[in-house]
């Protein structure tokens, strides 16, 4: 067995291959909601005529199946993957199980009151909207099961230290344990509100819930949230895309300061999600918005290593001049259909990132927020480059972990640019319209968009029926993705192995410096935790003293509180 | 670090830097700010509007399920508006089209901004938070009227 392969056991072969299907046909029903928005948004549909209930219900199911589910899973099962394949040592597989029946259990129970209209209360489950018990334990079991996956690496990581003294940790598991450091500080303050507000109050033990305050919490995990979608993203921009594309990564140690970055400046920065809120100072606002722009640089560097990095592999398969590498890149190259996930992803990822500047800008979210230019926004972050790395890293290790050859890749090559298209007329729609005052949320189709009624808005609805033509293309383009991944799940295995023998296109750095200070996450922690304290003191402060009252439990369905 | 990589992580900086100054300016100059912190305000539970100055006003405005308190607003062109905006029940959201008006509905808080009208018309605002199965009826109508000549 050479350097670069790890033998997998059979037990973490079967746990790895579950945690990527399972969400696979979650996200089918997420993607299906997903497109039946459009047609409520549209008025083209009254009903959900597949699983029945209205436009929120629809909402709700789309963003905690596609948001939370499917990237907490593939987090997971990318980490399970790399870090035992990088650092050489062996996952406890009975710790892993347990973790992936924790967020198999969760994740299911979650989905099912959701469908069955017990809980429509969106993504986000603000109070004093309440959902049906279950779907707050279903994500807390949920988030847990992705805690524990994650402390089984830490013993891997330090053992690998020891091992290893003066030796660089593998970029890879560098980024999968930043990932997962942000998940656990964040999550934190989501776990507090579910355990210790939603939950009692959903069960009845509590009456009243402070809406503020559970708010100010969401908003501590909601922001972090974002960048534990894109990290895992990142670990396969840095680790695996310059290799695919023939080349090597620019700098080793702006990778490994890019992450360290995220770490300081991940958390202190929710608020900026509040700017319109009541009850916090217009000052704390503003110093949110100050580490929001500190998160982006991180982000700007990555653009520019990852650029150099394409120039280079470019480059060497013998492009010239300024441009001329840009089109030399793999493309359209069918064994290297992995490349086309990832650089479609970075391409949209370019305007998400600008409209995640311009929410982040203090008075100017004034001209956004909550309008359709938000979900116009987070599809092309969430759903642009998070999406399209997810699916491709999701196939990849199909493919590896079942030891089966990819089954049409022709399909697989094609799906991300479909769905790329798609996704920016469906964008564009939702973000001109929001600029217009749309808003997000909103069963247009039922009143704006409604020519029979006397809120009728009738210069939105162009956009809203780009948007309709944008997710149908979407739609299509995940289902030629569906059907390469599901052809090759059921395919036949060649292979009489017991376990998996996988491997990872892992580049190579082209400047390698040795950068000391950025081997330790210690005292990056540290500051985070500093900056943490130092930001959200005052702003949970402000609440308390500016709130007043508690609120009972509401249902959607009347204006009467539930008790 | 080579001299490429300095050059970009410097441009970066100086980028989020200048964004940063048009924050400032937006802030100092033009005078637009994000809603505060207020303590100063006793909570209300109904809907009031009265004139406070010769073009100033101010209301105070309910949000429930699922319609605001009033719903149609109608004062003269050029007044200037203490917007006073809580809610009764779950979390609402409002904002007025074409104004610097965008602020979050919570019970058991209150928000608040000033605005003022100087273009008569039609001002559309409609519940942008997830309130219900009615949200998306959920909206109101500022009007502004032009200049009237005073009556007899």
């Amino acid at each position: 067995m050479n350097s670069d392969t790890f033998r997998f056991s059979k037990s973490i072969k079967n746990l790895n291959s579950l945690l990527l299907i399972l969400p696979m046909v979650l996200l089918f029903i997420g993607i299906y909601g997903g497109l039946m928005q459009t047609m409520f948004r549209a008025g083209i549909i009254q009903s959900d005529p597949f699983v029945g209930g209205d436009y929120y219900k629809g909402l709700t199911f789309h963003g905690v199946l596609n948001a939370i589910v499917f990237t907490t899973f593939f987090a997971v099962a990318l980490g399970n993957a790399l870090i035992p394949y990088s650092l050489k040592k062996h996952l406890n597989s009975k710790i892993a199980w347990t973790s992936g029946i924790m967020m198999l259990v969760g994740s299911v129970m979650a989905a099912v009151v959701i469908l069955l209209g017990e809980a429509t209360v969106l993504y986000t489950f603000y109070p004093p909207l309440k959902a049906h018990p279950l779907f707050y334990i279903g994500l807390t079991l949920l988030v847990v099961g992705s805690w524990l996956a994650s402390y089984n690496w830490v013993p891997m990581y330090l053992q690998w230290r020891k091992e290893n003294v003066g030796k660089k940790t593998p970029l890879a598991v560098v980024g999968m344990m930043t990932t997962f450091i942000i998940w656990f500080i964040a999550t934190l303050a989501v776990a507090a509100e579910i355990l210790f507000m939603l939950l009692p109050w959903s069960m009845g033990l509590v009456d009243e819930v402070n809406v503020m305050l559970a708010r100010t919490l969401f908003w501590f995990f909601g922001h972090p949230l974002v960048y534990f979608w894109l990290l895992p993203a990142y670990v396969m921009y840095y680790s695996f895309m310059p290799k695919i594309a023939g080349g090597k990564l620019y700098s080793d140690m702006a990778g490994r300061l890019v992450f360290m970055m995220f770490i300081v400046f991940s958390i202190p920065v929710g608020t900026h999600h509040q700017y319109m809120d009541p009850a916090i100072g217009a000052e704390w606002k503003l110093l949110h918005g100050i580490f929001t722009f500190g998160v982006a640089l991180p982000s700007l560097i990555t653009a520019f290593t990852l650029a150099a990095s394409l120039e280079y592999a470019g480059k060497k398969r013998g492009g010239k001049g300024l441009f001329g590498w840009m089109r030399k890149l793999p493309y359209f190259e069918k064994e290297k259909w992995f490349f086309a996930y990832l650089i479609l992803g970075l391409f949209i990822f370019i305007f998400g990132g600008i409209g995640g500047i311009i929410n982040a800008s203090y008075q100017m979210n004034t001209a956004v927020h909550n309008t359709a230019w938000v979900p116009g926004h987070f599809h092309l972050t969430v759903a642009g480059p998070v999406l399209l790395a997810f699916l491709g890293g999701s196939l990849y290790l199909i493919g590896q972990f079942m030891h089966k050859e990819i089954r049409c890749k022709g399909w697989a090559l094609i799906s991300p640019y479909v769905y790329t298209v798609g996704l920016f007329i469906m964008s564009y729609g939702l973000k001109i319209g929001g600029l217009k005052g749309m808003p997000r949320r909103t069963n247009t189709g039922a009143s704006y968009a409604n020519p029979d009624s006397i809120l009728y808005q009738q210069d939105w609805i162009f956009y809203i029926d780009l948007s309709v033509i944008g997710g149908v293309l979407m739609f299509i383009g995940i289902i030629m993705y569906l059907v390469s991944f599901f052809g090759t799940v059921f395919s036949k295995s060649s292979s009489t192995e017991e376990g998996a023998v996988i491997t990872f296109p892992i580049s190579e750095p082209y400047h390698d410096e040795p950068a000391k200070w950025l081997r330790n996450f210690k005292p990056y922690i540290i500051i985070a935790i500093i900056l943490i304290v130092l930001s959200y003191t005052p702003v949970i402060l402000d609440v308390l003293e500016a709130t007043y009252g508690g609120s009972l439990p509401y249902s959607p369905n009347s204006p009467v509180p539930l008790r | 670090m080579d001299k490429s990589e300095k050059i970009a992580f410097t441009l970066s900086g100086m980028l989020l830097i200048l964004f940063f100054g048009g924050i400032v300016y937006a802030a100092i100059v033009e005078d637009i700010d994000v809603p505060t912190c207020i303590t100063n305000m006793e909570p209300f539970e109904s809907d009031t509007l009265f004139q406070t100055g010769p073009d100033s006003y101010e209301l105070q405005m309910v949000a429930r399920m699922w319609s605001f308190q009033p719903s149609v607003v109608t004062l003269p062109v050029g007044s200037t508006v203490d917007l006073y905006v809580t809610s009764q029940d779950i979390i609402h959201g409002f904002k007025i089209e074409r104004k610097n008006v965008n602020l979050m509905a919570v019970p058991g808080a209150i928000n608040y901004m000033r605005v003022t009208f100087n273009e008569p018309g039609e001002y559309l605002f409609a519940c942008h938070e997830f309130c219900g199965a009615a949200h998306h009826t959920m909206a109101g109508r500022i009007i502004i009227e032009p200049e009237m000549t005073e009556g007899p």
